[in-house]
C-alpha cells in the first residue's frame, strides 16, 4: 500500500518534471514540449480514425507474429527436446542462429514484401520464436529423469508420454517463454513499422518525425511505452494465472 | 555443457583410438547439421535462380571484395566502436543507478513504475526523439544505444541487489566491513547474477540499436552498408552484410558467455549443490 | 546466582526490552532482561523455542536496536556492531559469502581490520587448521558439507581474534556426531584463546555440557528465569561429563525450568 503510493508519487514527480523542465530553458522547448502539450497532441490524435487504425494494425501484427512464434517454438521445442539425438544435432545450429539480430533481416524483408505487414511479421516471428524455443527446450530437459524412466519402463506410448509427462513439466517454461516473446514481439513490431514503414504506430512515429510534429511524436512514443507496460503486465498476469494451479507452484506455496 | 566436461574428464583413462573416435563423434554432432544446411543452401540457391536468393557461391565470392577492401575499417569498426561505447556506458549507468535504487527500498518503490515504463518503450522509437536533440552524429548513435540498453541492466541490478541474503549484510556489519568493501565484495558480487542477466538482454538490444541508428541516418556503419546494398539491389553484397552481422552477433554472444562463465562460476556451482539437495 | 563484580565485567545487559512493530499489532519479544558476563566466561542461554533468544543475541551484536534498556561492552554502550566482536549464525549456508573461497571468507574480515599480509596468512592457516579444514582453503563453501561450512564460519570468527564471540544455535542444523565434535571444538578454542563466549541454544544438554553458567529464559515476553551455575569439572568430554551424576542433576533442574517456562506460556495463552 505504502509502496503503491510511493510509486504514484514517483509518476507524479516525473510528470511534473516533464512539465516544468521545458519552461526553465534548460532544454530547447522546440525539442521537448511540456507534458501538457504532449498530452494535448495525444488527445488530438486519439480523435482520429488514423490513430485507431494504426493501433489496430500494430496489435494485429504483434498478435499474429506472437501466435505463430509460440506455436512453432513450442512444437519445435517439444520434438527436439524429447529426442536426445535430435537435441545434440541441433544444439550448435541453434546456438549459431539465435544471436543473429532480427534487424539483419530487414533488407531482405523489404525486398520480399515491400511495406506490407508480412515484412514486419518476419522480424517478429524470427525474434519471438527463439524466446519460446529456448524456454521449451529447458522445460523438456527439466523432466524428472525418474519419472521419465518410469514412463519408459511402462512402455507408455509417445503421445501419452508427451501429454502426461513432458507437457506438464514444460508448461511453466512455455508460459515464461510466451511472456518473454510477447515483449520482444512488440519491440520488433514497432521497429519494423518504424524502419520499413509497414502500417502501424511505428509508421505514425516516422511520419510525425519527418513532418516535424514534435508534440505528437512524443505522444505516440508515450503510447508505445504504455502499450509495452500493458503487454508486460498482462503477460505476467497470465503467467501467474496459468501457473497458479500448476503443481510446481502449489507445492511451493504450501511449503 | 556439464555432461561434456564430465565426459572429457574420463577420457584420459581411455585408449588413444577410442579417444579419437570420441572426439570425432563430438565434432560430427557439432558440425553435422550446420554442414548439411550450408550444403542445402548451396545447392538450392545454385539451381533456383531466384533474384532475392543469389547462389551461396556468389555470396561467398563477394564477401572478400565487399568487406576486406576498406569496408572493415570504414564501416565495421565504427559500428563496433559505437556499440562498445554505448554498451559500456549503459552497463556503468545501469549498475550504478541499480545499486543506488536497490539498496534503498523507499526509493525503489518511488522509481519503479517510471522505470518500468521506460523499459517498456520499444527502444527504436527513441531514435527520432534523440535525433531532435543530437542530430545524426556519433553522439546520437551512442546515446540511442545507451537509452535502450540501460533499462534491463538497471532493473535487473535492482532485483539482484534486493535478492542478496540479509544474513550476508549482517555478517558484513558484524565484521565491520567498510562501505566500499561492502559495495565491492557484498553488493556487487551478490547482485552479479542479476547484473549478468540484465547485461545479456542489454547486449542484444544494443546490437539492434547499433544497426537501427545507422539505418536511420548515417554515412558509414554496418547497418548503413546493408541498407545501401539493398537500395542498390546489390543482392549478393547485401547477403554478405547479413552474414557479417550474424557473425558479429554470434561472436559477441560467445565472448559474453565466456565472461559469464568466469563471473558466475560460484553461482552455477551453488545452484547445482542446492539442486543435488544432499547437503 | 553468580554475582559479577564490576571490575572484570565485560558485557552487561540491563533492562533490555524489544517490541516489534507498533500500535495494536505490536509484539513484545523481550520484556526485561538483565545479566552480565565476566571477561573469559562461557555463558549458555537456553529457553523454549520462540523465547526471543535470537532477538537478544541480535541486540547484543548491535544488529538490532533495543526498544529500551541498554547493552554495554566494556562500559561502552552498543549502538552498532562493536569492535572485537564476532558472531556465528545458525544458518551457516547463508552467512558465508558463496563467491569467496573458504580462505577468502576467513581472510576478508582480517583485511578490513588492517592486519598485515603475512600475519593474515598465518591466522587463516592456523584457524582453518584448528577447525580441521586445513586441506580445503581453496574450495567454495557450497562444495562442503553442512558441518564443514559451519566450521568455516567458526574459523572466520576465531581468526578475527575477537574478545567476545556470540554463537546463535550454531549446531542446530548439523547431524548428531558432527555436533558433538563441534561442541568439543568450541570448548577447546574457548580454552585456548581465553575469549568470552555467549552461546545460544535450545538444547539443554548442550548448554550444560559447554557452559560455566546457563541462563534460562522464560517464554515470550522474555525474562531471565534463573542463572544456573554449572559446577562441573573444567575438563569435560562427551562420555564422562554426560554421565556425571551432577550433569544429570543440573539437566533435570534446567529441564524443569524450561517446562515451567512453556507452561507459563500455555497459561498465558489460556488466559488470553
Amino acid at each position: 500500500m505504502r509502496n503503491a503510493l510511493l510509486g504514484l508519487a514517483g509518476v507524479a514527480a516525473f510528470l511534473l518534471l516533464l512539465e516544468t523542465v521545458p519552461h526553465t530553458g534548460l532544454v530547447d522547448d522546440r525539442y521537448l514540449p511540456p507534458f501538457s502539450e504532449m498530452a494535448r497532441a495525444l488527445g488530438d490524435s486519439a480523435g482520429t480514425a488514423e490513430f485507431w487504425q494504426a493501433l489496430g494494425d500494430t496489435l494485429r501484427t504483434w498478435g499474429t507474429g506472437l501466435a505463430l512464434a509460440f506455436a512453432a517454438g513450442t512444437a519445435a521445442g517439444m520434438v527436439i527436446g524429447s529426442v536426445p539425438a535430435l537435441r545434440d544435432a541441433t544444439a550448435s545450429t541453434i546456438e549459431f542462429l539465435r544471436p543473429i539480430p532480427a534487424v539483419a533481416l530487414i533488407p531482405l524483408a523489404v525486398l520480399l514484401y515491400g511495406t506490407g505487414m508480412e515484412a514486419t511479421l518476419i522480424l517478429v516471428v524470427y525474434s519471438a520464436f527463439w524466446q519460446v524455443l529456448m524456454q521449451v527446450l529447458a522445460g523438456v530437459a527439466d523432466v524428472d529423469p525418474v519419472a521419465r524412466d518410469t514412463a519408459r519402463s511402462f512402455r507408455f506410448r509417445h503421445r501419452t508420454r508427451a501429454l502426461r509427462l513432458v507437457w506438464p513439466t514444460t508448461l511453466p517454461y512455455a508460459v515464461t517463454g510466451f511472456r518473454l516473446a510477447a515483449s520482444v514481439a512488440l519491440i520488433l513490431t514497432i521497429t519494423g513499422e518504424l524502419i520499413i514503414g509497414t502500417p502501424g504506430l511505428g509508421r505514425l512515429i516516422a511520419v510525425a518525425q519527418t513532418s516535424g510534429a514534435v508534440a505528437p511524436l512524443y505522444g505516440l512514443v508515450i503510447v508505445t511505452g504504455l502499450l509495452g507496460v500493458v503487454v508486460n503486465l498482462s503477460a505476467r498476469l497470465l503467467e501467474r494465472r496459468v501457473l497458479r494451479w500448476h503443481p510446481s507452484v502449489r507445492q511451493e506455496t504450501a511449503r | 555443457m556439464t555432461s561434456l566436461t564430465a565426459r572429457t574428464a574420463v577420457t584420459p583413462a581411455r585408449s588413444l583410438g577410442s579417444r579419437l573416435r570420441h572426439h570425432g563423434r563430438r565434432l560430427a554432432v557439432l558440425l553435422g547439421l550446420p554442414a548439411v544446411l550450408a550444403a542445402l543452401w548451396w545447392i538450392v540457391s545454385e539451381r533456383a535462380g531466384n533474384f532475392f536468393f543469389p547462389p551461396l557461391s556468389e555470396i561467398l565470392a563477394e564477401f572478400g571484395p565487399t568487406w576486406f577492401d576498406g569496408r572493415l575499417g570504414h564501416d565495421l569498426l565504427p559500428s563496433l566502436g559505437r556499440l562498445a561505447a554505448g554498451y559500456a556506458l549503459a552497463l556503468l549507468l545501469g549498475v550504478a543507478l541499480g545499486v543506488l535504487i536497490g539498496t534503498r527500498p523507499a526509493l525503489r518503490a518511488f522509481a519503479e513504475p517510471v522505470l518500468e515504463f521506460f523499459r517498456a518503450i520499444p527502444p527504436p522509437v527513441m531514435v527520432p526523439i534523440l535525433m531532435l536533440f543530437l542530430g545524426i552524429g556519433t553522439t546520437m548513435k551512442v546515446v540511442v544505444i545507451v537509452s535502450g540498453a540501460v533499462w534491463p541492466v538497471l532493473l535487473n541490478t535492482v532485483e539482484g541487489v534486493r535478492g542478496i541474503d540479509g544474513l550476508l549484510h549482517d555478517t558484513a556489519r558484524v565484521y565491520r566491513l567498510r562501505p566500499l568493501t561492502r559495495l565491492r565484495t557484498v553488493v556487487l558480487r551478490g547482485a552479479s547474477p542479476g547484473i549478468v542477466t540484465g547485461a545479456r538482454q542489454a547486449l542484444s538490444i544494443a546490437i539492434v540499436l547499433m544497426v537501427i541508428s545507422e539505418m536511420f541516418a548515417a554515412n558509414n556503419g554496418l547497418g548503413f552498408s546493408i541498407v545501401q546494398f539493398q537500395r542498390g539491389f546489390a543482392l549478393p553484397e547485401m547477403w554478405t552484410g547479413i552474414i557479417l552481422l550474424g557473425l558479429v552477433g554470434l561472436l559477441l554472444s560467445l565472448i559474453f558467455r565466456a565472461v559469464e562463465r568466469a563471473v558466475l562460476a560460484w553461482y552455477r556451482g551453488q545452484r547445482q549443490a542446492q539442486r543435488g539437495g544432499s547437503r | 546466582m553468580t554475582t559479577t563484580t564490576s571490575t572484570d565485567e565485560l558485557l552487561s545487559v540491563r533492562g533490555l526490552r524489544k517490541v516489534y512493530g507498533s500500535g495494536p499489532g505490536a509484539t513484545e519479544a523481550v520484556r526485561d532482561l538483565t545479566f552480565a558476563t565476566r571477561a573469559g566466561e562461557m555463558v549458555c542461554i537456553v529457553g523454549p523455542s520462540g523465547a526471543g533468544k535470537t532477538t537478544l543475541l541480535r541486540c547484543i551484536a548491535g544488529l538490532l536496536p533495543p526498544t529500551s534498556g541498554e547493552v554495554t561492552l566494556d562500559r561502552h554502550p552498543v549502538s552498532g556492531p562493536p569492535e572485537g566482536m564476532a558472531v556465528v549464525f545458525q544458518d551457516y549456508a547463508r552467512s558465508l559469502f558463496p563467491w569467496l573461497t573458504v580462505a577468502q571468507n576467513v581472510d576478508l574480515p582480517l583485511r578490513e581490520k588492517g592486519v598485515a599480509r603475512a600475519e593474515r596468512r598465518r591466522l587463516v592457516a592456523e584457524s582453518l587448521d584448528a577447525v580441521g579444514l586445513a586441506d580445503v582453503p581453496n574450495s567454495y563453501p557450497w562444495q562442503l558439507s553442512g558441518g564443514m561450512q559451519q566450521r568455516v564460519a567458526i574459523a572466520r570468527a576465531v581468526a578475527y581474534e575477537p574478545r567476545i564471540l556470540l554463537m546463535d544455535e550454531p549446531f542446530a542444523a548439523v547431524d548428531a556426531q558432527t555436533r558433538a565434535d563441534l561442541e568439543d571444538l568450541v570448548r577447546d578454542l574457548w580454552h585456548r584463546l581465553g575469549i568470552t563466549l555467549l552461546f545460544v541454544t535450545h538444547d539443554i544438554d548442550e548448554a550444560i555440557y559447554l557452559g560455566q553458567r546457563v541462563l534460562v529464559l522464560s517464554a515470550r515476553p522474555t525474562v531471565v528465569l534463573e542463572d544456573v551455575t554449572v559446577d562441573l569439572p573444567e575438563t569435560r568430554d562427551q562420555l564422562t561429563t554426560r554421565n556425571d551424576p551432577r550433569f544429570h542433576a543440573l539437566r533435570t533442574h534446567v529441564h524443569g525450568l524450561v517446562q515451567q517456562a512453556k507452561r507459563g506460556e500455555a497459561a498465558r495463552r489460556a488466559a488470553a
